[in-house]
């Protein structure tokens, strides 16, 4: 019943969901320090820095990311020549669709940090600036550790959706979980049972992100 | 509340903050640079590839079938979601565990697994079990694939919306009497669904973005398939990229801001007794939730 499954090598359907795993991951480290600092541009006296991660933003989330993505094959790699350091169509892809991933991420973890920033109470900044510490010192060792903490269950969701947002990458021939998907189910009888695999090993990788972040946030919570 | 994060800039303050815009200024000036410069020895700046959009040949055969395709899909997504959420959303603060444990796994299920493997397997089961045409079998199968996840979706807007309102209008309702099913219909649903309206305006920025991966991988004609058919015919990638984004970007800007007036007019008209929801509050709500509104 199974053995349609072990058909496939390239990739495999371990090596599909461990490219998925690996797209998350990259994406989700480069969205959180993109998103980090997109969230500093924001609350920084500087009022170019501020126009630019709010321009950034509003615009970033509100192109769909299927856009982006073959944005970065059509536009960035064959356009304007940003190979990301590879020749190899496959490396490539799979660099410029964590580009892609970290480029839109960022905007909605940057929005959920800063929500964080308006939790810290006003009394945490007055001290900091009372004591002396300059802007990129209060921002750095007073607001965002405890913003940060607020936000893991936010940041838990924007890291589910991240998850389930890799299977874009299959638009430009990155071969995770989706791009399998569209190939065995297209090829193989058993469309019920290819659909239930593949909606299984989702369910494997973004429950488990949602049950230990979850816990994480209430554990970690500043208790006020 | 950015301003409490620092002191009103002293003169050397005043300083730094001039010096920090100018290298900021000049290195946005220098990509933007690079941008223009690249494009410009690629060619892509010619006129000839920005001219179609001036003229009416490339919207009327191209970009706007595209955008009605792409909006189609999305109404229909919302019009057959929102009452199947409202049904999920219901079951699932219902008394009886054997409704609110399968509504419950449903919801789960939905909401943690991508969109695209709905619309892919969808696509399939359509081809395969049914007898929906060629031609129709995009439309039906991106339709169904939002509706999937944008029910699990609105299920939980609605659960939230209803959770928000205060225990008080349950009890008074049932001390006048009303039996569970009315408390329900004539008590909470109408306060909660105020309450809700900005969530689930938002919610269709989600859906009207989502349907630009039918295009790519089911062959949707929507906006970015047939910006793939026009670039061929111009040859504009790059102007077509961002004509195409722009439309998008104008939609999606237009919901929200109604969403936005929506909820700051909610506020302050204080017609229902729970919680305004925005997009914010409801992604928030469920620690095992997968993901707001992206």
């Amino acid at each position: 019943m199974f053995d349609f499954l072990s058909d496939y090598d390239d990739p495999s359907i371990w090596g599909a969901f461990w490219m998925t795993v690996k797209l998350t991951a990259l994406s989700g480290v480069g969205s959180l320090v993109w998103g980090t600092l997109l969230a500093a541009m924001r609350v920084s006296p500087v009022p170019l820095m501020r126009g630019f991660g709010t321009a950034y933003v509003n615009i970033v989330r509100n192109i769909p990311l299927t856009v982006i993505i073959l944005f970065t094959s059509l536009g960035l790699a064959d356009i304007f020549g940003v190979t990301m350091g590879s020749s190899d169509f496959k490396v490539q892809g799979f660099r410029l669709a964590i580009l892609g991933l970290v480029a839109y991420t960022a905007a909605f973890v940057c929005e959920a940090i800063r929500s964080g920033i308006n939790t810290v109470p006003l009394g945490q900044a007055e001290a900091a600036r009372a004591i002396g510490l300059s802007f990129s010192q209060t921002l750095s060792l007073i607001i965002l550790p405890q913003a940060f903490r607020s936000v893991i269950g936010p940041l838990a969701n924007v890291l589910i959706a991240l998850t389930k947002n890799t299977t874009v990458a299959a638009a430009i021939g990155v071969a995770e979980a989706a791009y399998l998907m569209k190939q065995m189910i297209e090829n193989e009888a058993q469309t019920l049972l290819i659909g239930a695999v593949f909606a299984f090993g989702f369910v494997v990788l973004t429950l488990p992100t949602g049950l230990i972040l979850g816990w994480l946030s209430k554990r970690l919570a500043v208790k006020r | 509340m950015s301003s409490v994060l620092y002191d009103a800039p002293g003169p050397r303050a005043k300083r730094r903050n001039v010096l920090l815009s100018v290298a900021f200024f000049i290195l946005l000036a220098l990509a933007l640079w690079w941008i223009w410069q690249t494009m410009d020895d690629k060619g892509q700046l010619k006129w000839a590839l920005w001219k179609p959009f001036t003229e009416s040949q490339a919207w009327t055969t191209y970009l706007l079938p595209g955008l009605a395709d792409t909006l189609k899909a999305a109404a229909l997504a919302m019009v057959i979601a929102l009452p199947l959420g409202a049904f999920f959303g219901i079951s699932r603060l219902s008394d009886h565990r054997w409704v609110r444990v399968p509504a419950g796994a449903v919801v789960e299920f939905f909401r943690s697994i991508p969109v695209l493997l709905l619309m892919l397997f969808a696509n399939e089961f359509y081809a395969r079990y049914t007898g929906v045409g060629t031609e129709q079998r995009p439309l039906y199968a991106v339709v169904t694939g939002l509706v999937l996840y944008n029910a699990s979706v609105l299920a939980e807007i609605v659960r939230a919306g209803i959770l928000s309102l205060p225990k008080g209008q349950s009890e008074a309702a049932m001390a006048i009497g009303l039996r569970k099913g009315q408390t329900m219909t004539a008590v909470l649903l109408p306060q909660a669904v105020t309450a809700m309206l900005p969530a689930i305006v938002s919610q269709m920025v989600v859906i009207v973005k989502d349907t630009a991966l039918g295009g790519v991988m089911i062959g949707f004609t929507e906006l970015l398939n047939t910006r793939s058919t026009l670039a061929a015919v111009y040859a504009n990638v790059i102007p077509s990229f961002i004509v195409v984004a722009v439309i998008f970007i104008v939609i999606n800007f237009l919901i929200t801001s109604f969403a936005s007036w929506l909820e700051g007019r909610l506020r302050r008209g204080k017609k229902s007794t729970g919680v305004v929801l925005g997009p914010a509050t409801v992604a928030g709500t469920e620690a095992t939730g997968a993901g707001g509104s992206i």
